[in-house]
């Protein structure tokens, strides 16, 4: 009798799901002592109207992406305290006796799920959210609603992935949760469906944020902004997001039916009763190739706008760049079994799909020596984001070796799943899109904040990341030769890892502490703002978002450019044009709870899912649905900043 | 002028400093990698050392356009560094017909004569495809288990767990499954790896071509005892491996389903035993098992 009320009433959850090994409890309780202290600070400095009023329910994309940012950074400290425990217990092979097999398997799911959608993800929303408005010149994005609620989405998605340092325990299935590892046959618990849950809601908040700044590019660029004149980044982005939304209705129908598989004993995935996993790892890797694609094209179209504006001259062919760039969005759905070659397609299968995959490689290849000839007879100014630039090409151009090296099938056979794979993807996404947000950072960062970051810090973290970069994973490259296999918690001493493994180890630790490094130069940088105050326009700037003030005002504009070049403030600076100052009204999109609360739902349905209480699962599902229906019959969802206000506002900008 | 003296005195630190560093991670890189085995690039087996080959061939391709990109990159860099007033500056020199078809047209030859090579050896190297050889091939069945690997000589009536032992210089067809999650079969001195999956039967050809004893282990995740999955290939002459086929056969402990189910439970169990294979359709069976519906799930 007990036993059904509880299980009615909390699901499978039991007070022994609380218990966890040391270090999982210790970080489970920092993670909640963290929040105590955060909302401690909040109500002793009487900050939760502030709090709620200018950031919880902005629409403000400027707020939504400082958000993102900031949700991003706690997760790359979370997925960086992953890998100090993975390389220790690999440095000093298990003998340190810290983490168990289980507990191993289970941060390096964790690991890469939190760096690829918590943390990857999280940067390029933040970035798309706080610069592609103001670079196309625009006020808003298309669906300003649309967008908080895509945050909170990610939000709730985030704060399921680590709700298993709580309670219950998270996947031992790696990042992709191949089955039929991942059924219900041989994982029975908790811990695959808060991988599925998490990254259902995440990426549902993915499409939606996808479709949104898709919208936005095509229909709210200002007026002569055709397509061909676009900042290069914009370009990314719109590539981007088209590739989010064909790949990631994949991830969901995928996802979809590995949960139909878990929660009602259906057959898609098993191994038995008519089901099939090879489907499953064919649908996942049609979303997951185009993935990787969806991280590393902004990161293009962050360093081609960063290596002109340095350079102090126009980018280098960039009707090469705007073809390279849709080349890549349209053959990244042709390569995807090139992450099973080993899986027995058989020999023309294999050949197709391996020469897809190096074609990809020629509008890589011209857009890094595009990018070399746009510093070619320029003036390069070597700040911080040339400095990651720089990194970028290097390590980008050694890993993409090893990436056609690992398209030809028969040399991918004695690659496949090794510590070489493992080493060639972290140098593509580390060097690559952790690199290239670090750049747009920098770069940045003056535009919003009206200061600059300290530029020696920043250089002393580019060198500490960099040689930490080189010692973690060139270990790896010749671990790979060895035979070294992924995910190992460890291995036979005779044969001869451990040197590497701990070179591996030490490199961790200097990227840490180029880490550190950064934290320590924002907050350097915050302190000493007054001595780094800059206008508008700090590094010359070509596109139009410097055109406006730093930080920017809430409607960015005050009158809507007209554009007639490619790059549109670097010709009016040029030609002496000044857009002549003119106010209008402007309607902005009033503060919504609708994305907060609709998260919260989409959470608490999340966690109900996982743990099978099904009353909760139904108070998630309609608080969603009448949440938004309550907004939809909402008529007054904007409201009037008059011409009078706006002009008080750019006055008083003026003079400070 | 003392700022002046202090600049000029940073370049010099600068470099003394970075060569400094690259010696260091250098000397530490070789310090752990010497004297260790690199069964990739030191196979023992044909397919293995073709494999290798064409991976040094791959990577001779790519330093086609790495060394260039990379003295480009430097040069240019330093060239037109803004210190450098002396360079030319042309703000608008944004295309030129000439250099973008040369790196349009330089990575579309590479990655056609690549993808020729691709064509050519992807099926001369397929593991579905048999070796070339007057030698009669042994077959040998492997089987993944949660977390043990069973491997079966259908014909010698033999089978044994986490070893298998092969006669040199005679091609082996293996003949993979799993009854247990997905794991991928691999001996890096021999061959590249394939996938063990259950209710399914994949290949691989090799064939060794020394004496000795090779590493074979497996490289996708399956579950908690995954890390010790791994066996010992051991490759031997022909007679020596007809005396312990011999010796096998006779082994005191029979394989028939019954001992079977109990070997496929979940256990960590990396000791080595040898049977005595009295099911000669085992294999078969277990592969079964998944196709029917309402098998076992």
């Amino acid at each position: 009798m007990f036993n059904t009320l509880s299980q009615i009433i909390f699901g499978r959850l039991t007070p022994s799901d609380f218990v966890h090994d040391p270090i999982m409890a210790g970080a489970g309780y920092a993670m909640i002592g963290g929040l105590v202290l955060v909302v401690l600070a909040l109500t002793y400095f009487k900050k939760w109207k502030w709090l709620w009023r200018t950031w919880l329910t902005s629409l403000d994309p400027k707020k939504i992406g400082v958000m993102y940012l900031i949700v991003s950074v706690i997760m790359l400290l979370r997925g960086l305290a992953d890998v100090l425990l993975l390389r220790t217990q690999q440095a000093t092979n298990g003998s340190a006796g810290i983490l168990t097999s289980d507990h191993f398997q289970q941060i390096f799911s964790a690991h890469g799920t939190i760096m690829i959608f918590f943390v990857a993800m999280g940067v390029i929303f933040g970035i798309f959210n706080l610069i592609i408005p103001s670079q196309i010149g625009a006020r808003d994005v298309a669906f300003p609603l649309l967008n908080s609620i895509s945050f909170w989405l990610f939000a709730a998605g985030m704060i399921i992935i680590n709700a298993p340092l709580v309670v219950g325990e998270f996947s031992t299935a790696g990042w992709l949760a191949y089955p039929p590892l991942s059924e219900l046959q041989y994982s029975p618990g908790v811990g695959v469906d808060y991988w599925i849950w998490s990254l259902q809601i995440a990426g549902i908040g993915s499409l939606l944020s996808g479709i949104n700044f898709f919208v936005t590019i095509i229909k709210m660029r200002a007026p002569g902004m055709k397509l061909m004149m676009m900042p290069i980044f914009a370009w990314s982005v719109l590539c981007c997001t088209s590739l989010i939304m064909f790949a990631f209705p994949i991830l969901t129908a995928t996802l979809g039916m590995l949960s139909l598989d878990r929660l009602l004993g259906m057959h898609f995935f098993t191994s038995g009763g008519g089901g099939n996993p090879m489907l499953y790892v064919n649908l996942i890797w049609a979303w997951g190739h185009p993935e990787v694609y969806i991280l590393v094209l902004p990161a293009f179209g962050i360093f081609s706008e960063v290596v002109a504006t340095f350079s102090g001259k126009k980018l280098f062919g960039y009707t090469s760049m705007v073809v390279a760039l849709v080349a890549i969005t349209i053959l990244s759905f042709t390569v995807w079994l090139h992450h099973f070659f080993t899986m027995g397609a058989g020999a023309d299968v294999n050949t197709f799909f391996g020469i897809m995959t190096m074609v990809i490689a020629i509008p890589t290849g011209v857009k890094v020596f595009n990018w070399i000839f746009t510093m070619y007879r320029g003036r390069v100014r070597f700040t911080t984001p040339m400095l990651w630039f720089m990194g970028f090409i290097v390590t980008f151009t050694l890993g993409g070796v090893a990436g056609v090296l690992m398209s030809v099938p028969p040399a991918d056979f004695q690659f496949h799943n090794s510590l070489f794979l493992v080493a060639h993807f972290h140098t593509m996404i580390v060097g690559g899109v952790l690199f290239g947000a670090f750049a747009g950072f920098a770069y940045w960062f003056p535009k919003f904040t009206g200061f600059t970051l300290n530029e020696r810090l920043g250089r002393y973290a580019f060198w500490l990341w960099i040689v930490g970069f080189l010692l973690a994973f060139v270990p790896l490259y010749i671990l790979g030769f060895m035979g070294a296999t992924r995910r190992l918690d460890h291995y036979d001493p005779s044969l001869g890892w451990q040197g590497l493994f701990i070179v591996a180890g030490v490199g961790v630790l200097l990227i840490c502490a180029g880490v550190a490094m950064q934290v320590l130069q924002v907050i350097v940088s915050i302190v000493k703002r007054n001595q780094n105050r800059v206008g508008e326009d700090p590094w010359n700037g070509r596109t139009l978002e410097w055109s406006i003030a730093s930080p920017p005002q809430v409607y960015n504009y005050t009158v809507i450019p007209t554009v007639t070049y490619r790059d549109e403030f670097w010709e009016m600076k040029r030609r002496h044009h000044t857009i002549k100052p003119e106010y209008t009204d402007i309607w902005l999109p009033k503060n919504s709870a609708t994305g907060i609360i609709v998260g919260l739902f989409a959470l608490i349905f999340g966690v109900a899912v996982v743990w099978h209480v099904v009353w909760l699962v139904i108070v998630g599902v309609i608080g969603v649905i009448v949440t938004l229906i309550i907004r939809l019959t909402s008529d007054e969802t904007e409201e009037k900043l008059t011409a009078a206000e706006v002009a008080k506002r750019e006055l008083k900008r003026q003079t400070v | 002028m003392r700022k002046d003296k202090k600049r000029s005195l940073k370049r010099p630190i600068q470099v003394v400093l970075s060569s400094v560093v690259a010696i260091i991670i250098i000397t530490a890189l070789v310090y752990v990698t010497r004297g260790r085995d690199i069964p990739v690039l030191n196979p023992h087996g044909i397919i293995a050392d073709q494999e290798r080959n064409l991976i040094l061939l791959t990577v001779g391709l790519g330093l086609l356009v790495v060394v260039p990109v990379f003295i480009m990159l430097f040069t240019i860099a330093w060239r037109y560094r803004a210190s450098n007033t002396k360079a030319v500056y042309q703000p608008d020199f944004s295309s030129h017909k000439g250099f973008e078809a040369l790196w349009w047209g330089l990575p579309c030859l590479i990655i056609l004569t690549l993808a020729i090579i691709t064509g050519i050896y992807t099926h001369a190297l397929d593991p579905f495809k048999p070796i070339d050889s007057q030698v009669k091939p042994v077959t040998i069945q492997v089987i993944s288990l949660q977390w043990k690997w069973l491997f079966i000589y259908p014909d010698q009536k033999i089978a044994t767990l986490n070893y298998v032992d092969i006669p040199k210089d005679t091609p082996i067809n293996f003949m993979i499954s799993s009854d247990a999650p997905m794991n991928s079969f691999w001996i890096p001195a021999l061959a590249g790896q394939v996938y063990a999956m259950s209710g399914m039967s994949t290949q691989l050809h090799l064939m060794s071509n020394s004496v000795g004893s090779y590493v074979g282990t497996s490289a996708n995740i399956s579950g908690d005892g995954f890390a010790d999955m791994h066996f010992k290939v051991n490759s031997m002459s022909e007679s020596d491996f007809a005396t312990w086929t011999q010796k096998a056969a006779v082994s005191t402990s029979s394989l028939a389903n019954t001992d079977y189910k109990k070997l496929a439970e979940p256990s960590h169990d990396s000791s080595e035993a040898t049977y005595k294979l009295t099911d000669a359709s085992l294999y078969n069976e277990v592969i079964m098992k998944y196709t029917s519906p309402g098998g076992s799930m």
